[in-house]
């Protein structure tokens, strides 16, 4: 029993950082549409910049102490609105996914940022002079620290009603959220509401990350849990709802801290580790609430939305002869390859290819479908693991393995993706980045099957496989095949029918088309072709890691897309080759690859809104009209 | 009427929405104090008018001049605090919010040269929102609304108010009620330049009429000349 | 006359306010029915009824005799009800023929096919249809460059796709010029007569209401006030007072 209540009131502090972190998301999407992929990272310089003002104020006096984690959120809300005045302002017009691109390139730059500060390094800081002792609470001791941290969320909650409901300020923030439009004709200057919310919900963020110096270590993988944590809260409570959020933090709160709390138990004669199931066990309640209430606990449905006409692509056009022909010449020329020799090249060949084929099945689902995910790794991840553990678990050969990685990464794309095609839009964005965070941790944490953070190794083709050159030309015959298989399939009728989705669901309800089974069954079927991209990728390095489905890649696929250009079909291709390229070159001779890609994205998205090859055709038809 | 007595001027102004070509050389002007209105037909570019005034939508040509100074290519919000005041079509009530509160998103400082507006004031010209202040402005009647919408530009002291179709869908008493807000409007100083399908009501409030009709204006004259011309009535008029 | 749609005691109430309440009308082959009142009357509630956008809090829709109550919009499209809407719907990345297509596609039940191409399926039958609305020239032009009006037949002709028994229109005219609006009303009558297609249609339009339609209905309040010939209507007192009289139109 007294377990039970030590249990409850855990998952209370744990609450009140949740709360923390996603009603500032909460109020800026309400306000800005702009879902702040960074805010993860907001809340991880907050814990970090807390750990060095404590140093630097002293933590042995109180003044020392909370002087330095309000410094730290006060730091953490200047650099949002500093974020919000040199980058959002110019975005706010531009399409969803650019302006969600722009917020994950600072989540990079932060991401390097803080390794470059801080070091790699876990950093643990002391505890809160005043509040470091423990109370006992029906025999158990409690820390005081977790006792004042209940006592953070309700209290900020209050103090937002306050802010929003009995100030002008906060009258005005209520009025934007409903009709930002018509807040600016009525004389009300937006630009600095939408700095002010920013910062507001960048503050808070950091305030959320500071009080935790106390309770946890900063890490450099704070920003993505922090992200997913936020993203499944604002989706349960429903978007743009504080008390939602509230509530759905209390709920993911409890539910983690009770799957902690039960340990290692023994169910059916299986030990089943609930403390690592944290995240599977949110995912369930996430996935309960969707069903139920699609737009969260206490949110509201969405207004329909009708396509912007500003980004209609033109009708799909079939290939030129000539170009059919060049694409023959380009597979004769890349057959060729291993002739010349060139060993390097050959592996940086069978790279590209298999990244083709990834970017083009995320492209789509992105492009004609118009569902744009930011956790397309996870069927990349999925493929890989699925081809590997079959391999090395079950002790098949690798063309059973092979076949494996798919059928792995379809599967997992049918569950995923039956939520995700619920929603749309930004919610579909954020729900793949969980889902994929989610199957990320997993893979990390079961040490026992996926080999945790180390990976498996050992991953290697069968004999007839095993030159480089040889695989090369596999990998040629398989992706190429691919590629081709998902142009045709963008020509058929179902291609036709996710194109019809995406420009007017209205006027498919009206004729009998029913989008969201077909944009189910394209989901799992870009799984699949993600997922021999991953089984080839495995088998390419010999070894899994982790990193196969972590975020990160998830972006570099929609880097690629981008670079190539979102309406364009060879897009994907040459984003591919010009990025992974790109990648070999540079990433070998720095460390911060990661912040100079978040560089370019951030170039790309302010200068380029039609991606490169979007852009050249843009041109040609401009000299074209001239 | 000269050019120094227009309070706001559109001289040749073109808009579109996306390719679709709204607005076509479109000048009027609005004399200082004169109730002015646009007739047309559903979809004649009325509404479009108004978007491009208070710079919803941007004048692609053309100039428009409020109190002598330049407005097109500024932001709503820039031309919304100098003094010109904008009252949507579909009223955009702010439905989470109190009427109180709807009331104070608009309200802002007082200006040279026009009425000052409080809550006192606009609930005197619109009595029903007196005893509705802590409503939530979803839960008014769609005449409420209309009322709200009005008073809540007030707030902001216009010296000019453009009013799209503030008769549209009302029953007859509480159009009867717009008109007479509108005649006490024209007493206290406020100019107006408001959107109308509704020729009686038009006549009831007007000094000044134009017609627009796929973007074009038809006619300029006084609302004295329109009555007098049945020609032009039936032309873009008459059903 | 055997009914194509029958609406008896349709009701829906939104947060306390009785939008629709016990309408009740019914519409046989080949007629044009159009549906009139005052903003706020409740015309797009009932229209959104009938379509199954919305359900009903009480009373029955039947389309040839069977009860669609509960059934999304797509389930009503295969028991032959074709819809345009108030602001053109259509697929603004395709061709004017591909959105034609579109709809054979699915009609046949198509559209899982993955191998095939889709701009070769029923190219003649979309071309038969474009023609008789009468943009068979702009085939093969995309829909987001369209003049507005071409938009409203593009609609039409996706609607004749399933060989509808009934036609819902919501403002079939609005936005177009008035000279359009005659040709484009006189079309859709003569497709309808030959077809023997029943259309509901709602319209703000006075001309396109009493030019055009057989019977009209009146909404006001969400009450169906008075029905009948296009001079009945307009000779209703009640009718000039609440509508036409309020407008200054009468």
């Amino acid at each position: 029993m007294s377990s039970i209540v030590v249990q409850f009131l855990n998952g209370l502090a744990g609450a009140s950082t949740l709360f923390l972190i996603a009603v500032g998301l909460s109020l800026i999407f309400g306000v800005t549409r702009i879902v702040n992929f960074a805010h993860g990272s907001l809340y991880m310089l907050g814990i970090y910049i807390a750990y060095s003002a404590v140093g630097a104020f002293g933590a042995a006096g109180a003044l020392g102490f909370w002087g330095a984690i309000l410094a730290a959120a006060l730091a953490v809300g200047l650099f949002g609105a500093l974020v919000e005045v040199l980058i959002l302002r110019r975005i706010y017009q531009a399409p969803e996914l650019f302006q969600l691109l722009a917020t994950f390139a600072l989540v990079l730059m932060v991401k390097d940022f803080v390794l470059w500060a801080w070091g790699p390094e876990d950093l643990l800081g002391p505890r809160a002079p005043g509040l470091d002792g423990a109370v006992a609470i029906l025999g158990q001791r409690f820390p005081e620290y977790d006792l004042f941290m209940i006592a953070v969320g309700p209290v900020v909650l209050g103090l937002l009603w306050l802010l929003l409901n009995r100030t002008r300020w906060g009258t005005l923030v209520r009025a934007a959220t409903q009709d930002r439009e018509m807040v600016g004709a009525l004389g009300v200057n937006q630009k600095w509401l939408f700095t002010g919310v920013f910062a507001l919900g960048a503050f808070l963020a950091g305030l959320g990350g500071a009080l935790q110096v106390p309770r946890e270590p900063a890490q450099l993988f704070l920003d993505l849990t922090a992200i997913a944590d936020a993203f499944v809260i604002v989706v349960v409570g429903g978007m743009g709802s504080i008390p939602g959020a509230f509530l759905a933090a209390l709920i993911i709160g409890e539910v983690k801290a009770f799957c902690i709390g039960l340990g290692n138990v023994t169910l059916l004669g299986v030990e089943v580790s609930f403390s690592k199931l944290t995240l599977v066990i949110e995912f369930i309640v996430m996935a309960i609430v969707l069903v139920v209430r699609p737009w969260g606990l206490l949110g509201r449905p969405q207004a329909a939305q009708r396509a912007a006409p500003t980004h209609i692509e033109p009708p799909l056009r079939a290939a030129l002869r000539g170009l059919a022909a060049g694409a023959a010449v380009l597979a004769l020329a890349l057959a060729a390859l291993p002739l010349t020799g060139a060993a390097y090249t050959v592996v940086l060949m069978t790279d590209i290819l298999i990244f083709a084929l990834f970017a083009a099945s995320l492209h789509f689902i992105m492009g004609p479908a118009g569902m744009v995910s930011f956790g397309h790794a996870a069927y990349f991840g999925l493929g890989a693991y699925g081809a590997g553990l079959v391999l090395l678990r079950a002790g098949a050969p690798m063309e059973v393995a092979l076949a494996a990685g798919p059928l792995a990464a379809a599967l997992g794309a049918a569950v995923f993706g039956w939520f995700c095609v619920r929603l749309a839009g930004v919610y579909f964005a954020m729900l793949t980045l969980a889902f994929a965070q989610i199957g990320w941790s997993v893979v990390f944490q079961w040490d026992s099957f996926t080999g945790g953070s180390n990976g498996l190794v050992g991953v290697w083709p069968a004999a007839w496989l095993s030159s480089k050159s040889a695989f090369y030309l596999f990998v040629l015959v398989l992706c190429g095949a691919g590629l081709a298989a998902l142009r045709r399939i963008l020509f058929s009728p179902f291609g036709y029918a996710l194109r019809a989705g995406r420009d007017s669901p209205l006027r498919c309800d009206a004729i009998g088309i029913d989008i969201k089974r077909l944009q189910w069954a394209a989901f799992t079927l870009v799984g699949a072709f993600a997922g021999t991209a991953g089984a080839l990728y495995a088998f390419s390095k010999g070894s899994l890691s982790p990193d196969l489905m972590a975020i990160p890649r998830s972006v570099d696929a929609l880097v690629m897309v981008l670079l190539g250009g979102v309406q364009t079909l060879a897009g994907p291709a040459v984003g591919a080759a010009a990025f992974t390229w790109l990648q070999d070159t540079i990433a070998r001779n720095t460390e911060y690859w990661q912040s100079l890609l978040g560089a370019t994205i951030l170039i790309i998205v302010l200068a380029f809104p039609q991606g490169i090859v979007g852009s050249l055709a843009r041109l040609g038809t401009r000299a074209e009209a001239e | 009427m000269s050019a120094g007595g227009a309070v706001l001027e559109l001289a040749g102004v073109h808009a579109y929405y996306g390719r679709a070509h709204i607005l076509a050389d479109v000048s009027l002007a609005v004399g200082r104090g004169e109730v002015a209105v646009l007739l047309g037909r559903n979809g004649a570019g009325k509404s479009t008018t108004l978007k491009t005034i208070i710079g919803l939508v941007p004048a692609a040509r053309g100039e428009i001049r409020f109190d002598g100074r330049r407005i097109d290519g500024l932001p709503p919000y820039r031309i919304a605090a100098s003094g010109l005041g904008y009252v949507p079509e579909d009223r955009r009530i702010f439905t989470d919010l109190t009427v109180a509160e709807n009331l104070d998103v608009g309200r802002q400082a007082p200006r040279a040269g026009a009425p000052v507006w409080t809550v006192d004031k606009v609930c005197a010209l619109f009595p029903n929102l007196k005893a509705m202040q802590n409503r939530p402005g979803g839960r008014t009647s769609g005449g409420e609304q209309q009322m709200l919408t009005i008073a809540r530009t007030l707030m902001g002291n216009p010296s000019c108010i453009l009013l799209d179709e503030p008769s549209e869908g009302l029953a007859p008493v509480i159009v009867d009620q717009m008109a007479a807000a509108i005649k006490e409007l024209k007493a206290a100083g406020v100019s107006v330049l408001l959107s109308e399908q509704n020729l009686h009501f038009a006549t009831e409030v007007a000094d000044r009429a134009y017609i627009i009709e796929k973007g074009r204006i038809r006619f300029t004259g006084t609302i004295a000349e329109l009555a007098a011309n049945a020609e032009i009535r039936n032309n873009y008029l008459a059903v | 006359m055997s009914a194509v749609l029958a609406v008896e005691r349709l009701s829906k109430a939104f947060g306390g306010v009785q939008a629709v309440q016990g309408v009740s009308f019914a519409l046989g082959e080949g007629e044009l029915l159009a549906m009139i009142g005052p903003n706020g009357a409740g015309k797009t509630t009932c229209f959104n009824m009938v379509n199954g956008q919305l359900a009903p809090d009480s009373g029955s829709v039947r389309i040839g005799g069977v009860d669609t109550v509960g059934r999304p919009p797509r389930e009503i499209w295969r028991m032959g009800v074709g819809r345009t809407f108030q602001i053109t719907a259509t697929f603004a990345s395709m061709t004017v023929r591909e959105n034609v297509q579109m709809a054979l596609i699915s009609h046949r039940r198509r559209l899982a096919s993955l191998w095939t191409r889709a701009a070769s399926l029923y190219r003649d039958e979309a071309d038969r249809l474009l023609e008789r609305v009468g943009i068979r020239e702009q085939a093969e032009r995309a829909c987001s460059v369209l003049a507005y009006g071409d938009l409203k037949r593009v609609e039409l002709a996706v609607a004749l796709a399933n060989e509808p028994r009934l036609l819902l229109m919501d403002e079939p005219t609005a936005g177009m010029a008035p000279k359009e609006r005659i040709t484009l009303m006189e079309l859709v009558g003569e497709i309808v007569r030959e077809r023997r297609i029943a259309v509901l249609y709602t319209e703000h339009d006075m001309d396109v209401v009493f030019g055009h339609a057989d019977r009209v209905i009146v909404l006001d309040r969400g009450r169906l006030i008075a029905s009948g010939t296009g001079d009945e209507v307009r000779d209703n007192p009640e009718v000039r007072q609440v509508y036409l009289g309020s407008r200054g139109r009468a």
